[in-house]
């Protein structure tokens, strides 16, 4: 268990390195890198326009702007936005918040939707629900996610819901195909033949199968939300990281979006992570 | 099941006849603007109405279904041939360059797509022509959208390389190129098809959510994309339904590509 969660974090810190390091060299060449907005004021003299020339020069070296770019970040100095002229650490200490509670209650909502649908349909009883959830998320998977922001726009619904309507299709399609695939089992058969009620082979004989996998997609459901958190927030105009990425992207702000880049990967590869080890240790204990 | 495939299948030649034919069945130009009638309602001139500046809304959504249907399958098609090269050729080799390119695969896939989609969309310049952002949105979605193909092709590619087949042909002495590209690609050939089949949709959706956002196909050049950014300006749902006609249409076009797919394929 130990080593498999020391495995984990090696993982995510040498992909954050790696990460940063291709970000910070997407920065270096990208067009226009070592020219400044101040070189266009036309009140600066020869002098003061070769000044700012030699305070890029340092840049300029690949291996050291590599260096310089990792030393800070290690310090907490991610740079500062060219946009907003703002230190990013503190662009992104005041947006994370509200991306976070967007994706904490999309993802409530879409699990509970989702999860509750995909009981129903597996649950012999209740087969007339199975039509409505296939149908429901087979149009929902076919909706781009910046529709489904304009859409909450246009009725006037709570964003969250468009984060729920993003991650419900995927939670119902793979938690339904489980439960089915669980319910189908010979176990399962046996204890229905033997007169067991359906709660109780939900509760006791079902779940703790299916739950290990159903936690990997809770992971894999993060980066979902995360995703969707840039077209809902952008055409929403909640104040976001996903706007914040958005506003970066049409000004060019690339040390303020490679860094978004980098903190939501980080954010995806801990879910990811943090659902893999809790459903390793999951499994041992069904062993 | 065959029957949904078959009507599936045809309502995506129609919609393909009906784009490829755009220059001969849109009733105009798609960038023509009708001054006197920005807004207009559907009519006999203009089945669905003009946009805000008066372009007919028809013609604009035919040919933004070209741009979208032509573009998408081409860039499906960059994708799963730089997953085939990936990941094929690592399941082959196996050992450290199996590992180290799923290392890579699972970099792009901690990305999440949108955010991977913005950021290198952002370093490449915005102000182009609109054939130019056309080419560069599907080219970048085809150059970043290999990652999930090329991990299962390497697990077809690996499950192939213990096969008998691959053992006997090593044995003969085929090694390399030759082994890859006459044993182990032609029986991947399944396992290409049905990511190809799942990449269009998933690249026409990508290129719809840019489009929105404003960093898509450039105007005037209609595509799936810039039709949908007009339900920006929708007050409520039954305010202009005909606005809605391209959001039909793409989902129309998505659950048909979804439905020609089998379910074997899809968990393929």
């Amino acid at each position: 268990m130990l080593s498999r969660i020391i495995r984990h974090l090696l993982a995510i810190v040498a992909m954050v390195i790696f990460g940063g390091l291709a970000c910070a060299s997407l920065v270096r060449f990208a067009s226009g890198f070592d020219t400044d907005e101040q070189q266009l004021d036309l009140r600066l003299s020869a002098e003061s326009l070769q000044a700012l020339h030699e305070s890029h020069r340092s840049e300029k070296n690949l291996s050291q702007f590599y260096i310089t770019y990792l030393k800070r970040a290690l310090h907490g100095d991610l740079g500062v936005s060219h946009s907003l002229n703002q230190p990013v650490a503190s662009l992104l200490r005041g947006r994370f918040p509200d991306t976070l509670r967007l994706m904490t209650m999309g993802l409530a909502l879409g699990w509970a939707i989702g999860l509750g649908l995909a009981f129903s349909t597996a649950l012999p009883r209740f087969s007339a629900y199975s039509f409505l959830g296939v149908a429901l998320s087979g149009v929902l998977l076919c909706i781009p996610a910046a529709v489904l922001a304009l859409l909450s726009v246009v009725v006037n619904a709570p964003a969250y819901l468009a984060v729920a309507l993003i991650v419900f299709p995927k939670v119902f399609t793979y938690s339904r195909n489980l439960l089915a695939k669980a319910f189908s089992s010979p176990h399962i058969i046996t204890a229905r033949a033997k007169g067991l009620g359906t709660l109780r082979i939900l509760l006791w004989h079902v779940l703790p199968v299916v739950a290990p996998s159903l936690l990997a997609l809770a992971g894999v459901s993060v980066s979902i939300a995360l995703g969707a958190a840039i077209p809902i927030e952008a055409l929403c105009g909640l104040a976001g990281v996903g706007n914040l990425a958005w506003q970066a992207a049409l000004g060019r702000d690339l040390p303020l979006l490679v860094n978004i880049t980098v903190v939501v990967t980080l954010v995806t590869l801990l879910a990811n992570s943090g659902a893999d080890v809790l459903s390793h240790a999951m499994r041992g204990k069904q062993a | 099941m065959r029957v949904i495939r078959k009507l599936a299948g045809a309502i995506l030649l129609v919609v393909v006849i009906a784009a490829i034919g755009a220059s001969w069945f849109a009733p105009t130009d798609y960038a023509a603007q009708f001054r006197e009638a920005p807004n207009a309602s559907p009519s006999r001139q203009h089945w669905l109405g003009t946009d805000e500046i008066g372009r007919d809304r028809f013609s604009r959504t035919l040919y933004g279904t070209r741009v979208s249907l032509l573009l998408a399958p081409a860039a499906a098609l960059l994708s799963t041939l730089i997953a085939a090269l990936i990941g094929g050729v690592a399941g082959c080799l196996g050992g450290i360059w199996e590992r180290l390119a799923m290392g890579v695969t699972d970099l792009f896939l901690s990305l999440p797509w949108l955010f991977l989609l913005i950021t290198v969309r952002a370093l490449l310049p915005l102000n182009v022509s609109p054939f130019a952002s056309a080419l560069v949105t599907f080219l970048m979605l085809g150059l970043l959208g290999w990652a999930a193909s090329a991990r299962i092709l390497c697990a077809g590619a690996r499950a192939l390389r213990r096969s008998d087949l691959v053992v006997q042909a090593r044995a003969l002495g085929v090694h390399g190129v030759r082994l890859f590209a006459v044993h182990v690609l032609p029986n991947l050939r399944p396992i290409l098809l049905a990511q190809f089949l799942i990449s269009i949709p998933v690249f026409i959706l990508s290129e719809a959510n840019l489009g929105i956002l404003g960093l898509g196909v450039a105007e005037p050049m209609p595509s799936w994309g810039s039709l949908l950014k007009e339900l920006e300006g929708l007050t409520s749902l039954s305010d202009q339904p005909w606005k809605l006609v391209p959001l039909v249409l793409l989902m129309v076009v998505v659950t048909s590509f979804q439905m020609v797919l089998s379910p074997e394929e899809v968990t393929a």
